[in-house]
């Protein structure tokens, strides 16, 4: 019966600095995912299987990437927070998407 | 380095730590904790996650394992720079649900279930007695290793000894600042201070222990890399199953491990800091880990085979003579395994105290919930857990024989409290977990993890007899702990993990799906999942009870101590009663109940609560009572708005028939004027020539004259009106048609032949098609020639060029037939193109042929009546109509 009940229209564009602010998100959301990916790269290549010695090299790639995702981390962070703090509100639309589940 | 030298350095550090706590928390009683909540404490307090086990266990795993030490910071590192996803989430809801504990956190998304409480609590104390003897066994072998070293020969002292001190130690500083007083948040400022001290030592000091080994020992980087090359270490093998499992095992396990969901989201959750702490966290980690696989190398080639990789921190700069960076290293490891305990075991007493210990006292006292000393209790209850927390890890410590590697031991603590995850994820993000499905897959997951990993962690014959290892419990064979299912050949942990985790998920997800929660659980949930969404989520559950304000501020000071008065005065302030007590309305009674969850845990505090509004609780009349109220106004709500909707429908409609009355209106004035003045000129002249034939006096041939005047005016009236009246009967639709077969051609010759005596003196060329015209139309033939006749009298009328013709194209397509009129002259402007059509519409009109205008009107409508259309063709180099009629007439 409350299904009914209709929402907030939501506008289906935003202007520029919810824009930014959404992908800056996006990024941030995508981030772990592409480091995961990048770390579990090694497992395709195999080290131990080659007769290299390469735990070195291997080594530097991982420390590498790790301080590559820190760095972008860390560029990321300032606009979140900023968005964290005030942004709730224009987000909660997405956080919350799961809201309609039906709970009658 | 002389022994007692040592023991009395750790003893300064800890004065040292001592002092800085004990300041700090005096700051914070006057309330100056500005820069305590900076983003650089939190994210120092969260190096807890470093203790021991890395400080001196990652060495020893290298030195094992190669570079899959990594996985163990790797994936921690992926959950904060991804702190978007999870971490932000817990954080809110720690902070808006007062959040004391992870297990409270559980407790509290399933309808406050105490019994969710305890299972984690169980849980969380039996995964972390592994990881706490492994703290305690590290500053024992660190003790040991300088004792072992030293010339002057003093008694090797006894290392169980040595953790019993260290243990009581510990116990003794955690009781000190984690239970000084009963926070309305579980705050340990002091604590937390220190902890983020001891960050900083430990971090410097396997900074400076790395550094040495890099540029002291070798040769700087390039070749340290070829040393690692050489070594041992290159010779490890990546085995993918572990690699990808122990990353996410870590990462579970970072925010699920009670000490550090305390640091995170209890202790001074903030998504301020959360932000900082995405990257700063994972570089704490990145420089914590930069130097372990030199140190390892390093220590393989310099120490003597056989001596404990886990204590190449210490014993490498010792076995060159550094000892004072020994000294720092040591220290270092030492503040990584306090920093570890102490907070440890604040979590996991408050946990014990909230779940276990005062439910308990609750049921077997229930008249404490209303009078008695509850601070005292709590208090006693929190310092006998942490006592407690630390005589169980000695224990292990003793009974495991001290003797596994410590990495081992830290992922045993780990895979156990992973066990949370999927109830703790399943609680922020699906409204559809319910209380049984994670009870079921926490214990499921539980008892699992304790078959296949902590029970075997005693070795053979430790807990669990060789024979159940080889053969499975009551011989059954696919219950062997380490080949679940008949499954072998998997790695141990990696087995453990698997299984645990995936029969975990399992019953959890079918459990919550073959259930249905409860009120306060169903409300709490929606709470936590939309915790983003503006305002409270879920209604007021304390609506039908009434509570006493003097028994609710006699609880709560047995709680809150003196803050209670000040908690009462400001609500009574806000209520508008300063001076008295305020009321207990519900709004007031749930923020209390919050406010009591800070101290003593939601499910406690919400069974006090309930000790005095009422036993009742909340009951589903309750929550269907506000629901249908709520229902009733967006009911109520909804219909104004649809009402308004057709109200402004209505005003629409209304408006534009108005619109409409007035064209008509104007119209029809424009009609009678027209009309009037049609009439009014022949009626003049009839009116003048028979005046003037009244007086007689004229002669006969004027007589004549006049008379034919006055018939001429007279037939043109009387046209007038058969026009008019033909209009009208076209118009009304009521026109009888006569239908039958004619030919086109034949219907163009009659229409020519009678269109012939207008404008007979003028001569005119008529181009037509014969073959195309020889077809037989069913269509009333009368009426049709009408329109002919009318075209082509306008033609003659009208066409201004020298020598006029007359073009009639006749074409049928498709049961239709187009007749175009097409002559010479002057084109129809286009503004007037839709004009002619209208009634009383006539152009310029140079040789006034004595027509109404209505001609073209009286067309249209007869073509309508018969199923075709008339228009204007433009473009035709002259004035071009088209004439559309079907074949054959349908009536």
């Amino acid at each position: 019966m409350r299904r009914s009940v209709k929402r907030a229209p939501v506008p289906l564009f935003l202007p520029r600095p919810d824009y930014r602010l959404r992908r800056l998100v996006d990024a941030a959301r995508l981030l772990p995912l592409f480091g995961g990916f990048l770390w579990l790269l090694p497992i395709l290549w195999g080290p131990g299987e080659t007769a290299a010695r390469d735990t070195a090299p291997d080594g530097i790639y991982l420390f590498v990437i790790w301080a590559m995702l820190i760095a972008v981390a860390a560029l990321l962070a300032p606009g979140l927070a900023n968005a964290a703090d005030d942004g709730a509100k224009p987000l909660a639309d997405e956080t919350g998407a799961d809201s309609t589940q039906d709970d009658a | 380095m002389p022994f007692n030298v040592l023991v009395l350095s750790c003893v300064v550090y800890v004065i040292f730590l001592f002092s800085v706590a004990y300041l700090v928390e005096r700051r914070a009683a006057r309330g100056q904790v500005a820069w305590l909540r900076s983003p650089l404490v939190y994210t120092l307090s969260l190096s807890i996650y470093c203790t021991a086990w890395t400080f001196y266990g990652a060495v020893g795993y290298a030195a094992r394992s190669g570079l899959e030490f990594l996985t163990i910071y790797l994936g921690p590192t992926l959950v904060f720079i991804g702190w978007w996803w999870v971490l932000r989430k817990l954080v809110r809801i720690g902070r808006q649900h007062r959040v004391t504990s992870i297990g409270d956190l559980i407790s509290s998304r399933y309808g406050k279930s105490n019994l969710l409480g305890v299972i984690v609590t169980v849980m969380a104390v039996v995964a972390a007695t592994p990881y706490i003897a492994l703290q305690l066994q590290s500053v024992t072998l660190s003790f040991a290793v300088f004792a072992s070293g030293t010339p002057e020969g003093w008694a090797l002292p006894d290392r169980d000894a040595t953790a019993i001190w260290v243990a009581v130690g510990l116990a003794l500083f955690t009781v000190l600042f984690g239970t000084r007083n009963l926070d309305a948040k579980e705050q340990h400022h002091g604590v937390v201070t220190a902890i983020a001290v001891e960050a900083v030592v430990k971090l410097v000091a396997l900074l400076a222990v790395g550094i040495f080994v890099v540029w002291g020992l070798a040769d700087g980087p390039a070749d340290m890399a070829r040393r690692i090359d050489a070594s041992s270490i290159a010779d490890w093998q990546l085995q993918p199953g572990r690699w990808f499992g122990l990353i996410f095992l870590a990462g579970a396990a970072v925010i699920c491990l009670p000490r550090m969901f305390q640091v995170l989201v209890v202790e001074d959750g903030d998504e301020l800091h959360l932000a900082r702490a995405s990257w700063a966290f994972p570089l704490y980690l990145f420089l914590m880990s930069l130097f372990i696989v030199p140190i390892a190398v390093m220590g393989l080639e310099r120490l003597p085979v056989g001596s404990n990789p886990d204590m190449f921190v210490l014993t490498l700069p010792l076995s060159e003579g550094q000892g004072g960076l020994a000294m720092l290293a040591f220290l270092g490891g030492f503040s990584s395994a306090t920093s570890m305990v102490i907070i440890e075991a604040i979590a996991l007493s408050t946990m014990v105290s909230n779940h276990i210990v005062m439910p308990l006292w609750l049921r077997f006292r229930p008249q404490a919930a209303v009078s008695g000393d509850l601070r005292r209790i709590v208090l006693l209850a929190r310092r006998l857990s942490i006592a407690g927390v630390l005589a169980l890890g000695y224990g292990y410590y003793r009974l495991s024989g001290g003797s596994a590697a410590l990495a081992a031991i830290g992922l045993i603590s780990f895979a156990g409290v992973a066990q949370v995850l999927p109830a703790m994820l399943g609680g922020i993000f699906w409204r559809g977990a319910t209380r049984v499905g994670a009870a079921a897959g926490l214990s499921i997951g539980f008892v699992t993890w304790a078959y296949t990993m902590f029970l075997p962690s005693f070795g053979p014959d430790g807990a669990i007899s060789a024979q159940v290892f080889s053969e499975g419990a009551f011989g059954i064979g696919w219950l062997r702990p380490q080949a679940l299912f008949g499954i072998e050949g998997m790695d141990p942990l990696l087995h453990a993990v698997f299984w645990s985790m995936v029969l975990n998920t399992a019953a959890f997800i079918a459990a919550s799906l073959l259930t249905f929660p409860g009120p306060v659980e169903r409300l709490q949930g929606a709470a936590f999942v939309n915790v983003f969404d503006d305002g409270d989520a879920g209604p007021r559950p304390w609506t039908r009870g009434r509570a006493e304000p003097e028994a609710l501020l006699v609880m709560t000071q047995r709680i809150l101590g003196d803050a209670a008065l000040g908690l009462f005065a400001d609500e009574a302030k806000a209520q508008g009663k300063e001076g008295y007590l305020p009321d207990a309305n519900p709004e007031f009674v749930e923020r209390l109940e919050r406010r009591l969850a800070g101290s003593v845990g939601a499910a406690t505090a919400h069974a006090m609560i309930s000790e005095l509004v009422g036993r009742d609780r909340v009951s589903v009349e309750d929550l269907m009572a506000v629901a249908n109220e709520a229902a009733q106004i967006m009911e109520y709500s909804g219909k104004l708005e649809a009402q308004q909707e057709e109200l402004s429908r209505t005003a629409g409609a209304l408006r534009e028939a108005n619109e409409k009355l007035t064209q008509v209106s104007t119209q029809k004035d424009a009609f009678l004027s027209q009309i009037s003045h049609e009439l009014r000129t022949p009626m003049t002249s009839i009116r003048a020539f028979s005046e003037l034939l009244m007086e007689g006096d004229a002669p006969p041939a004027a007589v004549t004259a006049q008379a034919g005047i006055i018939n001429t005016e007279a037939i043109r009236l009387t046209r007038l009106l058969d026009d008019l009246l033909d209009l009208s009967v076209l118009e009304n639709g009521s026109v009888q048609l006569t239908l039958g077969l004619a030919n086109l051609g034949q219907m163009i010759d009659r229409a020519l032949v009678a269109a012939g005596n207008t404008r007979p003196e003028r001569a005119f060329t008529v181009v037509r098609t014969a073959l195309a015209e020889d077809v037989f139309l069913r269509t009333d033939a009368d009426r049709l020639v009408q329109v002919f006749i009318n075209l082509i009298s306008n033609a003659r009328k009208y066409c201004d060029a020298a020598t006029p013709r007359l073009r009639i194209a006749v074409r049928h397509k498709g049961g239709r037939v187009t007749v175009d009129f097409i002559d010479n002259g002057t084109a129809i402007p286009k503004a007037s193109q839709v004009l002619i059509f209208e009634k009383f519409t006539r152009l310029t009109d140079p040789t006034r042929a004595g027509g109404a205008g209505l001609g073209l009107a009286i067309c249209r409508e007869v073509m309508t009546n018969l199923g075709g259309s008339i228009g204007y063709l433009p473009g035709q180099g002259g004035a071009a109509f088209r004439v559309t009629l079907p074949l054959q007439l349908e009536r």
